[in-house]
């Protein structure tokens, strides 16, 4: 690999800087002070709230446009009129220059895979930030090939369709945008929280490989520690903004940093190496549980059946299957893990055991047990007897059954407030609210009943969403990824929780990579085996059993 | 949607054209078919346009699957024009407040052969023109401002994640107790929820795709272009083909005495 010319590393200058966002009453980052030396790396850490995302997109030049906060920041979608109210103190200077005035020195990687992609060929992407840098076209096509080679990448075609881009080759693919541009200063805003193992591997090598090419300055933020651990020199722990105190807590080489600050660290819900928050203890249950859910030769895929056209005399198409021949048991009080690589249909299998998608071939049904419960509230409208295939069951029904929490919080907001977010399950169900003190207290959510839920944290977020769908009772419980990007108090909080719940009966299907959240629910695992890419294209079924399927 | 859009595996001759000539050349048809609701100019310019489907990579089968609605729509609405417009010349067909005579069936039959084909040029233009390259062509020789035509451009890619989304929001909402029965008033209700959350996560994924574009530098006066968009001899050609078409539309037309500007009226 030659060096890339013209990559000079950027140095970071603060000097008593703060930021207010606009119709904040506090600021997000006060009085901090910090130097950054060319080609030191930098990992940020810090409890939420601390600003580090803030200090992210000063650095990007990104701040104060009404954009303000993007990842997950609850004033994401503020009125951009709001701008001119935002308040900046002190100064923050890259080589001595407003980050604003210096297009292209810093470029910037965010969380959301999704978002970070622009056009729909893969050159044109990467080529994008360099166009707009205004480099001689002649230039472009050579950085956009070294860019993709950097990260990996370059063995697609540059007419590679960016949608049929997995995760973690979406980050890369941003990482390339950015290197194309030859900035002097990577910062990286959690990249690889919305990413399972492999991609997180993949995001952190290539970032390794063009710092170590290209010399730049690198400013990370991320709960877990130990995915970048070894490849930063220098780790800076922020707090949140108060007048008096300075906005840096700890500042040093990784090593000190971790054994002097490491409960303190632990403490804010960081992720801190060789660490794994203590969890409740399952107790050993008593032989087997009651088989709630049965599904048996189900393939499933998020597609929905289409109709052909006038020649085929308008017959119902299947939609091809991301898997096949799968056979589940649901059982009380019992765990089940559904793993396996991206793209292989773990989500679409959970939500289409809930009875949120059609199975496209086979069988799912509850048992009586389930489907009309024999205890239970007496006084519910919907505890009649409901059929065995879940799908049909009315929402209502289905809630009181099978609880889902999506990977997503937001997605399931139905109102514009903690607590009537859940009472909305009881209330329609007629039941059950006597419960909702109990969920308020257990999953701390108590002082924030009056909150807006798109307002809350990400953890708080999480919590409610789990509450919102246990308010309804159900018998099962399906989570979609629900570890993904939580620090690591919520992620023993939840732990701890799920626990309890599979002691008192309930049966729990997670979707997970979360090798240490599935160890402490127990149970089964079901290992899904990615589809022969040989046979993508035919449309006939591949019968594959997946190993460890409860028999 | 994003397969629909994506033109790989097709190399037929007219999508190495230039965007903005077959742009120009398609809206050359358009207007001249505009002009007139007559059947003569319609079936000549209709009948060109089928003759150039394989010059697009197109075939008939493929059209329909892809046009058939647009299709639909030109045979609806001649059929009630044909109903709905004054009777001039024998009724054919008489069912109380409905009739249909000789010339308001002419009228329908030119109203549906009018729709087919100022629609077809622009099925034609999208099944070989690479939407990121008519955005190049469109900022660089049409000389549009090109924060306008990447954003717009950019802002295509999301209609896609907004349809997954749905999807989602749908499913999420169901397992909240929402929606999927109740009378049509409650469903009603469900689908106004299930949009306003479509809303909120469509104005997140838009701000933070424009902070993705911001942080690559976009929004500045200067910028080069990976992509030259250039012209060709065959573009000449595109050109004088638009030219051709219209030109032929409207001459028989003329010469059959059909030729009827809409703007004018003649009663």
């Amino acid at each position: 690999m030659r060096s890339s010319p013209g990559v000079r590393p950027a140095a970071v200058t603060a000097r008593g800087w703060g930021w207010r966002h606009a119709g904040r009453t506090r600021p997000a980052v006060s009085g901090l002070d910090l130097d950054i030396q060319p080609g030191e790396r930098v990992l940020l850490l810090g409890p939420s709230g601390a600003g580090k995302s803030t200090l992210l997109h000063a650095l990007a030049g990104v701040l104060g446009d009404g954009a303000s906060g993007a990842s997950g920041d609850p004033g994401a979608s503020g009125d951009p009129g709001d701008a001119e109210n935002t308040d900046e103190t002190g100064s923050l200077l890259i080589d001595g220059a407003a980050p604003r005035a210096q297009r292209g020195r810093a470029g910037l990687v965010q969380q959301d895979p999704e978002t970070q992609v622009v056009l729909s060929r893969l050159g044109d992407d990467v080529a994008f930030g360099a166009e707009n840098l205004a480099v001689p076209a002649a230039e472009i096509w050579p950085r956009v090939r070294e860019a993709l080679d950097d990260v990996g990448l370059g063995q697609l075609p540059l007419d590679h369709p960016t949608a049929a881009l997995s995760g973690g080759q979406k980050q890369r693919l941003a990482l390339a945008g950015i290197l194309a541009m030859r900035p002097g200063l990577l910062l990286l805003d959690e990249p690889t929280a919305n990413l399972d193992p492999a991609g997180v591997l993949e995001v952190r090598d290539a970032v390794g490989r063009c710092l170590d090419k290209t010399g730049a300055t690198l400013v990370v933020v991320e709960h877990r520690v130990g995915v970048w651990k070894d490849l930063v020199d220098r780790i800076v722990v922020l707090q949140p903004g108060s007048a008096t105190d300075s906005a840096v807590l700890i500042d040093g080489p990784p090593d000190r940093v971790l054994a002097e600050a490491r409960d303190m660290l632990i403490g804010a819900g960081v992720w801190v190496p060789g660490y794994v928050p203590a969890t409740r203890m399952r107790t050993p249950a008593r032989g087997a549980g009651q088989t709630l859910l049965t599904a048996d030769a189900l393939a499933v895929s998020r597609e929905r059946p289409r109709r052909a056209g006038l020649r085929d005399g308008f017959r119902t198409i299947a939609p091809r299957p991301v898997q096949s021949g799968l056979s589940v048991r649901v059982r009380a009080g019992e765990a089940l893990t559904i793993t396996g690589q991206n793209g292989t249909g773990k989500s679409t299998l959970a939500l289409t055991l809930a009875g949120l998608l059609r199975p496209v071939a086979g069988t799912i049904s509850a048992t009586a047990e389930l489907s009309s419960p024999a205890t239970g509230h007496s006084s519910g409208r919907v505890r009649d007897s409901a059929g065995p295939d879940p799908y049909r069951w009315k929402a209502q029904q289905l809630i009181a059954r099978i609880g889902t929490v999506f990977q997503e919080p937001e997605h399931q907001f139905v109102t514009g407030k903690v607590l009537d977010e859940l009472m909305f399950g009881p209330r329609h169900l007629g039941y059950g609210e006597d419960r909702v003190d109990e969920l308020l207290e257990r999953l701390r959510l108590t002082e924030l009943v009056d909150a807006n839920p798109y307002t809350l944290s990400g953890g708080e977020k999480r919590r409610l969403s789990v509450a919102t769908v246990l308010a309804a009772h159900p018998q099962v419980l399906v989570l979609d990824e629900p570890t993904f990007g939580q620090d690591a108090n919520t992620w023993a909080e939840l732990a701890s929780f799920l626990s309890e719940l599979l002691d008192a009966g309930t049966a729990v299907v997670s979707v997970t990579h979360d090798a240490e959240f599935s160890a402490v629910l127990g149970g089964a695992e079901l290992r899904l085996r990615p589809r022969e890419t040989a046979a993508a294209d035919a449309p006939g079924p591949d019968l594959q059993l997946p190993e460890g399927a409860s028999p | 949607m994003r397969d629909a859009l994506s033109l790989r595996g097709n190399h037929a001759l007219l999508t190495r054209a230039n965007p903005l000539a077959k742009f120009t050349a398609v809206t050359l048809i358009t207007l001249v078919l505009a002009l007139s609701i007559d059947w003569v100019s319609a079936s000549v310019a209709l009948a060109f346009e089928l003759l150039l489907l394989p010059l697009a990579g197109l075939t008939v089968a493929v059209l329909w699957q892809r046009g058939w609605p647009l299709i639909l729509a030109a045979a609806l609405g001649g059929w009630s024009t044909a109903i709905l417009a004054p009777d001039s010349g024998p009724v054919l067909l008489d069912a109380g407040i409905w009739s249909i005579s000789a010339g308001s069936l002419q009228l329908g039959i030119g109203f549906m052969l009018r729709g087919l084909a100022i629609a077809l040029p622009a099925v034609l233009l999208m099944s070989c023109t690479d939407p990121t390259d008519l955005a190049d062509a469109l900022a660089q020789n049409a000389k549009l401002p090109h924060r306008f035509v990447l954003g717009t451009l950019a802002a295509m890619r999301l209609v896609g994640i907004m349809a997954e989304q749905w999807q989602t929001i749908g499913m999420a909402r169901r397992a909240r107790g929402v929606g999927s029965s109740g009378n049509p008033y409650q469903r009603f209700r469900a689908t106004l929820g299930q949009s306003f959350g479509l809303l909120v996560q469509a104005i997140r994924s838009a701000s933070r795709l424009a902070v993705t574009m911001e942080a690559r530098g976009f929004g500045g006066a200067a910028r080069t272009w990976a992509r030259p968009s250039t012209f060709s001899g065959l573009d000449a050609w595109v050109l004088l083909g638009g030219l051709g078409i219209a030109a032929a539309a409207v001459a028989a037309a003329l010469g059959a005495g059909t030729w009827n500007l809409v703007f004018l009226t003649r009663q």
